[in-house]
């Protein structure tokens, strides 16, 4: 029973600390991996925009997989509607 | 009289201000609604809005707002005697920051979590939006000089703590990675940074380090200045993660951890003060207490860096309203009681009078060095550490929030030039790199310009820059006072603050132009020429904007 009430105790002090030392550079850190998300995506549908890809084979693959992300970015651009004539996700 | 006995008034004052007229502004004057919807909640997006603990939210804005500025401040005020520092300090607490504080909270969080600068917009005008630029730049620029010119003072007069210091961000960057890897959980390596961080600090005496004198016509600690803008670069481009992050929250623990060693210290110490309660014996060319004094201590007693703080990133997360006294009026207690510590370390960690009185030879002196010297007698007295691991656990302390503010004030900086650019079209001013060594380099001119090719004059702009804070401390509670105004709430409470902050530092801005004048130094001439127009700008804005805030309710709307 008291071993049980000690790990609880720590638990939430690691809950706590997890907190304290993620609360303060959430934003800073989300920024720098939508701007590495967004490249990611570039690379995906860079055929579409007339950039050559040599792996296009397989980013074909993946571009049903980014669809929900995709939908987000054109948003957040400011396009209401996708901008791209072959690829409508809206 | 026994420091115990200022401690516990000091203390007492401030916790009854919380308890009583905290209370008192937030509900009468703020009218906290715990049901009002927080940005947090309204604009919840995991990114920027996320409603967050209030202990969690107050450690965070706690540990933003407190740098080495409520140590240096009173370090260097307490020339004038001990009474009037820590009068201003705790009423100041009590009746200015925290009021201040929780009121930058309290109207971002009514205007969907604006920054301060946005909201003068919004609420003055669009004059007073330009004029708030202006004023966090310079406040950015002065406090990048001033905090480079104390730390590389400090590091030249404790060699002990180089290695600590330095070591601390080896430490910081092997968190990170343990962090981001997931390796470890956060508990355990809170305690094994902790552990590691002491042990420097133990270990820093048995390897003392220090520059040379002259290495290529640069002195120490001119070459100390560049050490660390050269570092501060590096850090603030940086992924955050790797060093800023973890060197932020083990700064947090160390604060803590020293705050409560120096309290415990003294109430087993109980030294006496040795300081003069007024000094009358202040030495040649120490400016008139009356206005300096309430531009020396700015941080510890009222700061505008706060209300940045408080309006850029703890409203955005603010769970509940009524959070907003905690958080904000709360943390203006903690930086209180982080001044209070400096007072009676500097005026009680010496023996005699004599003892004090060599080290505050004239303005300026003391300061930082005086915090660290009187605290560590206390240290050695009260807790038992040995006087040289006391000096360099001080040290170290201070280094380390100087060196926190440096980065992230720099890190602004360049976000400020890289606005610039891309307002006026400048594309090379746009990138990271470039703008940074803009920043660095604008700093440097001030470090070097004020005070010669050896660096040591950083430290005479210490009053300017109390001064610009005070400024920008003005400017939030004229946007608060506005705000109460047009909701037709008493607005005394917030007028008389920002009435008296104006005129203290008008008059010392003039008295210090005037020295400026006659020692010919026109460097200082201009920049105090600068902020004493944006000093009066700011008065007439308000004056402007209450006046006509006035008529139209004297004339009846039909």
């Amino acid at each position: 029973m008291k071993l049980k009430e000690i790990k609880h105790w720590l638990g939430r002090v690691n809950a706590y600390a997890t907190e304290v030392y993620n609360a303060p550079y959430r934003s800073a850190i989300a920024r720098a991996k939508r701007d590495q998300d967004d490249l990611f995506m570039l690379l995906v549908f860079s055929e579409l925009m007339g950039v050559p890809n040599p792996a296009a084979f397989y980013t074909l693959e993946l571009q049903p997989l980014m669809l929900e992300q995709f939908h987000q970015w054109h948003q957040r651009m400011g396009m209401e509607h996708s901008p791209l004539d072959h690829f409508r996700c809206c | 009289m026994n420091a115990i006995a200022m401690m516990l008034l000091g203390l007492g004052a401030m916790l009854l201000g919380y308890l009583f007229y905290s209370k008192f502004i937030a509900e009468k004057i703020y009218r906290l609604d715990p049901n009002f919807k927080t940005p947090a909640h309204e604009f919840e997006d995991g990114v920027d809005f996320v409603p967050t603990n209030k202990y969690v939210l107050w450690g965070h804005h706690f540990t933003s707002v407190a740098g080495a500025a409520p140590i240096i401040g009173p370090a260097i005020a307490v020339i004038w005697g001990w009474v009037p520092a820590f009068l201003w300090v705790v009423f100041g607490t009590i009746f200015f920051a925290g009021v201040h504080d929780a009121g930058a909270i309290w109207a971002s969080n009514r205007n969907k979590a604006k920054s301060i600068g946005a909201l003068t917009g919004d609420v003055v005008g669009k004059r007073a939006r330009n004029l708030f630029m202006i004023v966090i730049f310079l406040v950015l620029l002065m406090v990048n000089a001033v905090f480079a010119t104390a730390i590389s003072g400090l590091l030249i007069k404790f060699p002990s703590s180089v290695v600590p210091v330095w070591g601390a961000i080896f430490v910081a960057l092997i968190i990170g990675q343990v962090i981001f890897r997931k390796w470890m959980s956060l508990g355990m390596v809170s305690i094994l940074g902790v552990i590691a961080l002491y042990a420097l600090i133990v270990a820093g005496p048995s390897m003392p380090l220090s520059l040379p004198e002259m290495t290529l016509g640069i002195s120490d600690n001119a070459g100390w200045i560049l050490i660390l803008f050269g570092y501060a670069a590096i850090a603030s481009m940086l992924p955050v993660w790797m060093l800023l992050q973890p060197r932020d929250y083990i700064n947090g623990l160390q604060l803590f951890i020293g705050l409560i060693l120096l309290y415990l210290a003294v109430l087993i110490a109980a030294p006496d003060i040795s300081a003069p309660a007024i000094n009358h014996n202040t030495p040649e060319g120490t400016p008139s207490m009356l206005p300096l004094l309430f531009v020396t201590i700015a941080c510890g007693a009222i700061s505008g860096f706060h209300g940045l703080v408080a309006s850029g990133t703890t409203s955005k997360q603010l769970d509940k309203e009524t959070d907003a006294r905690f958080v904000g009026y709360f943390g203006a207690i903690g930086e209180g009681s982080l001044s209070l510590a400096t007072i009676i370390a500097a005026t009680a960690g010496f023996a005699t009078l004599a003892d004090w009185e060599s080290v505050y030879t004239s303005f300026g002196q003391g300061g930082v060095a005086a915090f660290v010297t009187g605290g560590a007698n206390i240290l050695h007295d009260g807790v038992g550490l040995g006087e040289e691991i006391s000096q360099t656990l001080l040290t170290v302390m201070a280094v380390l929030f100087a060196g926190t503010t440096m980065d992230t004030g720099l890190r602004l900086q360049r976000y400020i030039f890289q606005e610039w650019g891309s307002i006026y079209n400048i594309k090379w001013m746009q990138k990271g790199v470039a703008a940074t060594l803009l920043a660095v380099a604008s700093c440097l001119i001030l470090a070097f310009g004020a005070g010669g090719a050896d660096g040591s004059g950083g430290l005479l702009i210490w009053p300017l820059f109390g001064t610009t804070n005070q400024l920008l401390a003005g400017l939030t509670l004229m946007v608060i006072t506005v705000m109460l105004v047009r909701l037709g709430r008493p607005m005394y409470f917030t007028l008389l603050p920002l009435i008296f902050l104006l005129i203290m530092t008008v008059i010392a801005l003039l008295i210090q132009l005037k020295g400026f004048y006659l020692k010919a130094d026109w460097f200082l001439f201009t920049l105090d020429l600068i902020v004493l127009i944006a000093a009066v700008w700011i008065a007439l804005e308000a004056t402007a904007s209450l006046s006509k805030l006035r008529k139209a309710k004297q004339q009846p709307t039909d």
